[in-house]
């Protein structure tokens, strides 16, 4: 009983979640990111990880989240091989988004290797979580 | 004359009650019929939510009937590295997806177009590309490069609703295709 609360104590004091974050998913999955070391976590640093450029030496050799999802989060995107639309990533547009933990999940880990080459870290995920959920 | 009238009514009377199992029987003809007429027109479609939402959510949804068995297993187990993309699953949507794209692979169905991939495949040579298996070459050979790959609405042989506008009800038949920038296609 007593690490939950010392856990939510420590989201509280670094203000990982921001107080207009009422997503369920969103708020769990912060607090297991915090646990894994995700304590510096922003949306500021999510925006710029967005538009990052990763290089890879395959097939679009300049990757990054906007390749697929465009700069805008209001905006749909479109798969940057098939061309099929993707809905809009801004919770505020598209409610179906961040509130499926599983979902999350599998999306960070196909797109973070596509994109980066690896996982993303607890703390970029973090970051991109409230990034996204504005 | 009273036998002629009580012979007229036993007929009657036998039509009227023989009517239902007359119709019954031609309405089950015709169910099978229309059976017929729909397995025979082209592949089944991918219908599977799971599958839908897993594979449907990058791509047009290929029908499993598009490809055998054995192309499907090698796919699947290679889902890090599909295409260029990563589609890696986990372990339960991963078994999922393959028990329905294995039950309902082109050499398991009996749509007439499936069977014609299946038989196309050589022994041990199933391509994971619908696009480089043989029956596929085939029914595409005569049309020209510039309308497809060198086609930027189209872009390539994987993109089967370009041109296909049934493509994802597993309908290809020749008039339903409209080639864009050159339209319909008669060969």
């Amino acid at each position: 009983m007593k690490t939950p609360y010392l856990v939510f104590m420590l989201l509280i004091s670094t203000q990982i979640i921001p107080a207009q974050a009422e997503n369920n998913t969103v708020t769990t999955l912060l607090q297991t990111y915090a646990s894994l070391g995700a304590t510096e976590a922003s949306a500021a640093q999510g925006k710029q990880l967005w538009r990052k450029v990763f290089l890879s030496n395959s097939e679009y050799s300049e990757r990054s989240c906007a390749s697929c999802h465009t700069e805008d989060l209001n905006a749909p995107g479109k798969h940057i091989k098939t061309g099929k639309s993707i809905k809009p990533m801004a919770s505020s547009v598209n409610p179906e988004r961040l509130s499926d933990k599983k979902k999350v999940e599998k999306w960070f880990k196909r797109n973070c290797k596509w994109t980066m080459g690896r996982e993303c870290t607890a703390q970029e995920k973090a970051s991109f979580l409230l990034y996204i959920n504005n | 004359m009273k036998n002629t009238l009580a012979i007229t009514a036993v007929i009657f009377t036998l039509a009227f009650v023989s009517l239902p199992v007359v119709w019954s029987d031609s309405d089950f003809r015709w169910g099978e019929l229309d059976e017929y007429k729909h397995r025979s027109s082209g592949v089944a479609a991918a219908t599977d939510p799971v599958y839908q939402e897993e594979c449907g959510s990058c791509h047009m949804a290929y029908s499993p009937g598009l490809l055998p068995s054995s192309s499907w297993m090698k796919l699947m187990s290679g889902l890090e590295n599909h295409f260029g993309d990563n589609a890696e699953l986990d372990a339960e949507t991963q078994k999922s997806v393959t028990t329905f794209l294995l039950s309902n692979s082109a050499d398991r169905s009996d749509f007439r177009r499936s069977q014609k991939f299946s038989r196309s495949i050589e022994n041990d040579n199933a391509p994971i590309r619908i696009s480089e298996t043989p029956y596929f070459r085939h029914e595409h050979d005569e049309i020209p490069e510039r309308m497809v790959t060198g086609n930027p609405e189209v872009k390539g042989f994987s993109y089967c609703n370009a041109c296909h506008s049934k493509a994802e009800q597993g309908l290809f038949n020749e008039h339903d295709v409209r080639i864009p920038g050159f339209g319909k296609w008669d060969d």
